[in-house]
């Protein structure tokens, strides 16, 4: 998946740290998959720009590009022509090593699949990320034991990712991302294995994050999950086709309603126009 | 409206002002945009068509005499046929699909945008339902009502999907086959 050897003229030239932006951009950001006739834009000439702080889920029909865009975005993969920045960092020129040890301190990645180590205690899979970075032993206990126990998993830390369930184990994997309190947790379908309830248990710990403020992209189809986000795009063969605020109101593009544009109230805040959820009670007589 | 109302009535008589309260517990959330006014006119409403009776209480518990609304034989029946009818189809459905073949074939709006836009306003609608409902999870009543809502309005956003790969291979098929 991980391509090496990417020769890059500007590359270094280009990590230059800024002061203050998004947490994540991409400029121009294409990622083709096969040569010539067989070729696939999987990601196609994207812009997009994530505020530190942001819930952005992204959605779109299979094969639009979502998990391309997420590896891209996480350092897991590079794109063929354009720009990725994190934390105010180009990372699409960076090394191979260097990417890997920005993964690990700057990243937290989920997945649908969980992608827990079978033989390692839900504690044992937390701790991990945290000792590849350096931390002490005794830190990566304490730190592994406070996140399961935001997570509601503390009386289950000893077990093995076999003994929990579907739910519990996406939530073991949610502490592990978080683990080394990275910039941007980058998560793909996380609800796509859970039933209602777990992706409630999930979707609430989403919420914590948010209030938190943690930056946190969701790629998802479950339109629930996109539902609790400040934000949703919707890709289309690669590339955006809307960009919806939840938070404030509004859209992204330009032509959609006069409240765009207009100074936005804080995330979480309801918006000033009339409740849908009020017309849902359409009280006639 | 009418029909709840009505079926409010089936197990005694009541209050105006006692509906309204019973209305807003069951509706949690959504009972804030309740006001009493439409209660009553309701209740004004079915008395002229004669499906409830309104009665000045007896002997008030404080207060002036508040008026006692009970359910006619007609209201009965009413309620009676409500519980036994389907839903039916979902008429904004409808209508929304019309509402893009008739964009299309006039020109008069793209029906694509038409679909982002109801996007949009569904999504925004299910953003208040979710937060709702993780903020009430705790009161199973309203939030099996809001679960409800909830389950239409995806059901709404995937059918806003098949509408968007019609609508989008159309235009699509119609930009490729050149004049035509
Ligand atoms: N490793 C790969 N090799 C070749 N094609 C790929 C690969 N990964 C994804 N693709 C193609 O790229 C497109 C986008 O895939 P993906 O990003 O997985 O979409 P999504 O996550 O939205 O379903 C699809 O057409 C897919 O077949
Ligand atoms: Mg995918």
């Amino acid at each position: 998946m991980i391509r090496g050897g990417f020769a890059r003229g500007n590359g270094q030239a280009a990590t230059a740290r800024t002061a203050a932006g998004p947490a994540l951009r991409t400029v121009g950001v294409s990622r083709r998959y096969g040569e010539e006739a067989g070729a696939v834009w999987a990601v196609d000439r994207l812009d997009l720009d994530v505020p530190a702080g942001q819930t952005l889920a992204v959605t779109g029909p299979s094969g639009c590009g979502k998990s391309t865009l997420l590896q891209l975005l996480g350092g897991l993969d590079r794109p063929t022509e354009g720009e990725v920045w994190l934390g105010g960092r180009r990372i699409d020129g960076l090394g191979e090593r260097a990417l890997a040890r920005l993964r690990r301190r700057a990243v937290g990645f989920v997945f649908q699949a969980y992608h827990l180590m079978h033989e390692l205690s839900a504690a044992q899979n937390v701790e991990l990320p945290a000792l590849l970075a350096g931390a002490s032993p005794r830190t990566a206990r304490a730190r592994a034991a406070e996140l399961l126990d935001r997570v509601g998993l503390a009386d289950r830390a000893r077990h093995l990712p076999s003994e929990l369930s579907g739910g519990q184990r996406q939530r073991v994997a949610v502490a592990r991302a978080l683990v080394n309190e990275p910039l941007v947790v980058l998560a793909d379908e996380p609800t796509g294995n859970l039933d209602s309830a777990a992706t409630y248990d999930i979707l609430r710990l989403f919420g914590e994050l948010r209030a938190a403020g943690q930056t946190l992209v969701v790629v998802t189809h479950d339109e629930r999950v996109a539902a609790t986000a400040d934000r949703v795009v919707s890709l289309r063969d690669g590339a955006l086709a809307d960009d919806i605020r939840l938070d404030g109101h509004g859209t992204g593009l330009a032509g959609e309603g006069s409240d765009d544009g207009s100074g936005r109230p804080g995330p979480g805040h309801d918006d000033g126009g009339g409740s849908g959820l009020g017309a849902m009670l359409a009280w006639e007589d | 409206m009418q029909d709840v109302v009505l079926a409010l009535l089936v197990k005694e008589p009541s209050h105006g002002y006692e509906l309204r309260q019973r209305l807003a517990a069951a509706l949690g959330p959504l009972g804030e945009s309740l006001n009493a006014g439409q209660v009553y006119v309701t209740l004004t409403r079915l008395e002229k068509a004669g499906l409830v009776v309104a009665e000045r209480e007896d002997v008030p518990v404080r207060g002036p005499r508040r008026k006692v609304y009970a359910l006619t034989a007609a209201g009965q029946e009413r309620v009676a046929a409500w519980m036994a009818e389907g839903a039916g189809p979902r008429p904004d459905v409808t209508e929304f699909h019309l509402k893009l073949v008739a964009a299309a074939e006039s020109g008069a709006a793209d029906p694509l945008a038409l679909v982002d836009a109801r996007r949009r306003e569904l999504m925004r609608t299910l953003a208040e339902t979710q937060r709702a409902a993780l903020d009430h999870g705790a009161h199973a009543r309203a939030g099996l009502l809001l679960e409800g809502i909830s389950l239409r309005l995806q059901a709404d956003l995937r059918w806003l999907e098949a509408c968007e790969r019609t609508w989008s291979g159309r235009a699509r098929r119609g930009e490729g086959g050149g004049a035509g």
